[in-house]
């Protein structure tokens, strides 16, 4: 009979505790996993609840007290007043202006990021997967302001755009585009469509991850099930493809959407004078003053988020999660 | 009469791996067809060359005398049952089993019926509305047949249909498939490494291994007649006998197989045959397969539920009839 053996025949059936308060609170923590889950809960439950809840409804509570547009001061009796103002024309016009930007980036985001997310999802393997996760992540390394401004060297008049297009000749291209009313202007760096193109590449990495997570969970043999029934890889893409997809995209556009509906500082910074949400809300709340129209303002993108929500859920988009 | 299937020298490599090397097969029309083999031995590729989901490297392949290389699976009047159903998760079961004529473009309310007709044949009736989520194995696998039926393909391909399911499921399934495809008179091809189920639902079995056919033929054929000693292997449990004691017995130095249902074993007082010791019994339910070992080598026999049995160790003569011992084609 070897030693190890020995060993095991005298162990006893059943382990002490370890000693002191540590292997009294591990055996309790194990009786009662519950007791773990809520000390574990507690501290995010407490942050997220008091500061970032708390602080969302006061915001919202702002938006139903008016201001007196003599004294300046915040009139704090419950009134409609403010949204009444918030659906002036002017005001309107910011918010189609920003929905219509937030709808056309997160389209193009996911014309843009499909391919990608394909390939990463159904082809690449090891090395080149790291790689493909590197590319997309890192332009979210270096600071947003940064990429912003490089944007807009790279979009100016002067830039290495209006460059290029020169040599290939292609200049009449960006004149025509620029020379059509909205999405034209003097350069691309103060037109609609230079605000545009900054917002697709800022968001695309929040578009692509979740796009590729949701395709990669798609089985392979499935794809090929729809071709041995006879469907071209068309009707495979419509009908298989795109519906087991669709809750990875809804998922993306709900970054896209929100993060466009909410940004202040591309607009400010390429485009035209004119303002979006996110201006707006900086202005009314800032050099205005008029807290109570800024939070109207801030409860708009909320209740548009709302009823896309409700109409990806009514579309079935969450059918396959 | 044009095969149904026809593959001529079809090879299909991957980078240095032959999966399929130089396969030559002909599957007649109406025919239920077995490809038989450990995994790895190419069995599966073969399938999927047929369907359409691999491409020949080397070789041509034709269906019902079309020449088949280049065309893609959607082209193929071929269907799958793939082996984990591959249902589409995002329909229901009708739509699912509807699917085929659907992206033919044939009407709602006729495709539907196709469907719901498809079900009956596969006897789940009214399971239309449900998610395959919320079927059972056996069922999903219903619907995985009615969904490729429905399309009426010329040539039907299982790919290992039954190794999901538990055993008395797929005994019934075993039984289901085979009068069906007596009924619908479909080319079925299909692929498993269970010798059992090969041998008991097909009209022709082919034997793989390697990448390579080592025999094809009628189950009697395999399982009595072994042409290789890796068939005698693979399929059933078959006693392979060395040259050197085949030679003794039918005079020529061959590889022998021989079954363990031939095999009649008797106590060592009892005259001439081959002596042998008792190293374990394992019950089976109606019969008892004994591991015997006569001088080094390894033999099983078989004996009816009910025999007296003899002690563990015990000296032992087995005898069987001399035309019982199967010559292999197989040189020493």
């Amino acid at each position: 009979m070897s030693m190890a053996a020995n060993q095991y025949r005298t162990a006893p059936a059943i382990l002490p505790a370890a000693s002191g308060i540590r292997g009294v609170l591990s055996d309790a923590f194990w009786r009662k996993p519950k007791l773990l889950l809520f000390l574990m809960l507690l501290p995010p439950v407490l942050w997220l609840g008091v500061v970032y809840v708390g602080s969302l409804f006061a915001l919202l509570l702002q938006s139903f007290f008016s201001i007196d547009e003599y004294s300046g001061l915040i009139n704090r009796e419950f009134t409609l007043k403010t949204y009444g103002d918030l659906l002036q024309a002017a005001n309107l016009d910011i918010i189609l202006r920003t929905v219509t930007m937030a709808a056309a980036v997160t389209l193009a985001s996911i014309v843009v990021a499909f391919p990608i997310a394909y390939y990463a999802a159904r082809y690449a393997q090891g090395r080149w997967k790291a790689l493909f996760y590197l590319a997309v992540m890192l332009p979210l390394w270096s600071s947003y302001l940064v990429k912003v401004y490089a944007w807009k060297l790279i979009l100016a008049k002067e830039g290495i755009l209006t460059w290029l297009l020169a040599k290939l000749n292609l200049l009449w291209l960006l004149d025509g585009w620029l020379s059509l009313p909205i999405v034209g202007g003097n350069s691309l760096s103060v037109s609609f469509t230079g605000t545009f193109i900054v917002f697709v590449y800022v968001w695309l990495p929040f578009m692509i991850l979740p796009m590729q997570a949701a395709l990669e969970r798609v089985p392979g043999n499935l794809i090929e099930a729809s071709s041995d029934l006879g469907a071209s890889p068309r009707q495979t893409f419509w009908n298989v493809l795109l519906p087991l997809a669709l809750p990875g995209i809804v998922a993306g556009s709900i970054f896209t959407f929100s993060l466009t509906l909410g940004d202040y500082i591309i607009p400010q910074i390429i485009g035209t004078s004119r303002l979006f949400i996110g201006q707006a809300v900086y202005s009314q709340q800032g050099t205005a003053g008029n807290i109570p129209l800024a939070a109207a303002f801030a409860v708009v993108p909320i209740v548009i988020m709302g009823i896309y929500l409700w109409m990806a859920k009514r579309m079935g988009a969450f059918d396959a999660l | 009469m044009t095969s149904a299937v026809s593959f001529q020298k079809v090879s299909r490599h991957f980078g240095t791996v032959r999966a399929v090397d130089a396969v030559d097969l002909d599957i007649a029309p109406g025919e239920f067809f077995a490809m038989l083999g450990p995994s790895g031995s190419g069995k599966t590729t073969c399938l999927r060359l047929i369907a359409g989901f691999e491409q020949p490297t080397a070789g041509s392949i034709s269906i019902f005398g079309e020449r088949a290389e280049g065309v893609p699976p959607y082209r193929r009047n071929v269907n799958t049952v793939f082996q984990d159903y591959a249902l589409f998760p995002h329909l229901n079961i009708l739509d699912n089993v509807a699917y085929g004529l659907m992206v033919k473009g044939v009407g709602k309310a006729e495709r539907h019926k196709a469907a719901e007709d498809a079900l009956a044949l596969v006897r789940l009736p009214g399971y239309g509305g449900r998610r395959p989520g919320q079927l059972s194995g056996g069922q999903r696998q219903r619907v995985a047949l009615a969904r490729a039926l429905v399309n009426q393909p010329k040539v039907l391909l299982l790919d290992e249909p039954l190794g999901a399911l538990d055993l008395k499921l797929r005994e019934n399934m075993q039984e289901e498939l085979k009068s069906l495809q007596k009924a619908l008179g479909i080319t079925f091809i299909f692929v498993t490494h269970d010798q059992g189920e090969a041998l008991s639902m097909a009209d022709r079995v082919a034997v793989f291994n390697d990448g390579k056919i080592m025999q094809v033929g009628t189950p009697q054929d395999i399982y009595e007649r072994p042409a290789t000693r890796f068939v005698a292997d693979f399929v059933g449990s078959s006693n392979v006998l060395p040259p050197d004691f085949v030679q003794r017995y039918s005079g020529q130095r061959r590889w022998g197989s021989l079954r363990p249902e031939a095999i009649r074993v008797g106590k060592a007082t009892r005259g001439d045959g081959v002596s042998a010791r008792l190293v374990s019994a394992n019950y089976l339910g109606a019969t008892t397969r004994l591991a015997l070992d006569a001088d080094g080598l390894r033999l099983h026999a078989v004996v009816p539920a009910g025999t007296k049995l003899p002690e563990e160790g015990e000296a032992l003569v087995l005898t069987f009839n001399r035309d019982q011992l199967h010559l292999m084609d197989e040189p020493a």
